[in-house]
């Protein structure tokens, strides 16, 4: 018999861009490595974009959510209106002054640096739920 | 009416599983509850953690044991 099977990570589920960019990729790789890092767990944001119901309620009834956008594009951000999944954390990597380009040899700091982010972030969301928590430029706005 | 427990068999599945059937039998509807316990099933569902309740094949609760009256109110809706 399982011991615990219910999530790890203290139920904060991890949403980020994957997409064709280094900031898409670092968005990924920071979500990978905080999840491997006990701090949240990534999980599936085309789940989401595809509507399937139980990736969809997940969204929605998790304690925590984050959102992580490679860039001002917003897709992650989209994925989640259109489906219905209140917005509530969100980095935007390009906001934390890392500029988008083609080169997929991700800068560890950079990485780093998102990883940062997403956690300041989450720490001040537990401090004042409800509204959203934005990360831009490294401070928070209400 | 199908109703499904997704959790691999810790305490907080086994709970969720008796509060569903608590709920069934007090509700007098007729409700098979099936209890999902294989991994790959529960990943297939998308659920993010367990236990789950899935009723009628929409999910209702994701990582948390569900109290008996959100129960009655999700089957006799």
């Amino acid at each position: 018999m399982a011991e615990e099977c219910c999530v790890s990570g203290g139920n904060i589920m991890i949403l980020s861009c994957s997409g064709g960019s280094n900031v898409g990729q670092l968005a990924n790789q920071a979500a990978v490595e905080l999840t491997q890092e006990g701090f949240g767990k990534i999980y599936c944001l085309a789940g989401i974009g595809g509507r399937l119901a139980g990736f969809v309620q997940s969204a929605k009834e998790v304690d925590q959510l984050i959102v992580i956008d490679g860039c001002e594009i917003g897709c992650g951000k989209a994925t989640l209106e259109s489906a219905g999944v209140p917005l509530r954390s969100y980095l935007v990597v390009t906001e934390i002054g890392v500029e988008k380009n083609k080169n997929f040899k991700l800068e560890r700091e950079e990485v780093e640096k998102v990883k940062e982010t997403v956690k300041n972030v989450l720490k001040e969301s537990s401090f004042s739920p409800g509204a959203p928590n934005m990360a831009s430029g490294g401070s928070c706005c209400a | 009416m199908e109703i499904k427990v997704l959790g691999p068999g810790c305490a907080k599945c086994q709970k969720t599983e008796q509060v569903v059937k608590e709920a069934v039998a007090e509700s007098g509807i007729d409700a098979q509850v099936v209890k999902v316990t294989d991994t790959m099933e529960i990943a297939k569902s998308g659920v993010f953690g367990t236990p789950a309740v899935i009723v009628d094949g929409q999910v209702k609760a994701v990582g948390k044991v569900p109290s008996k009256q959100d129960v009655l109110k999700w089957i006799k809706k």
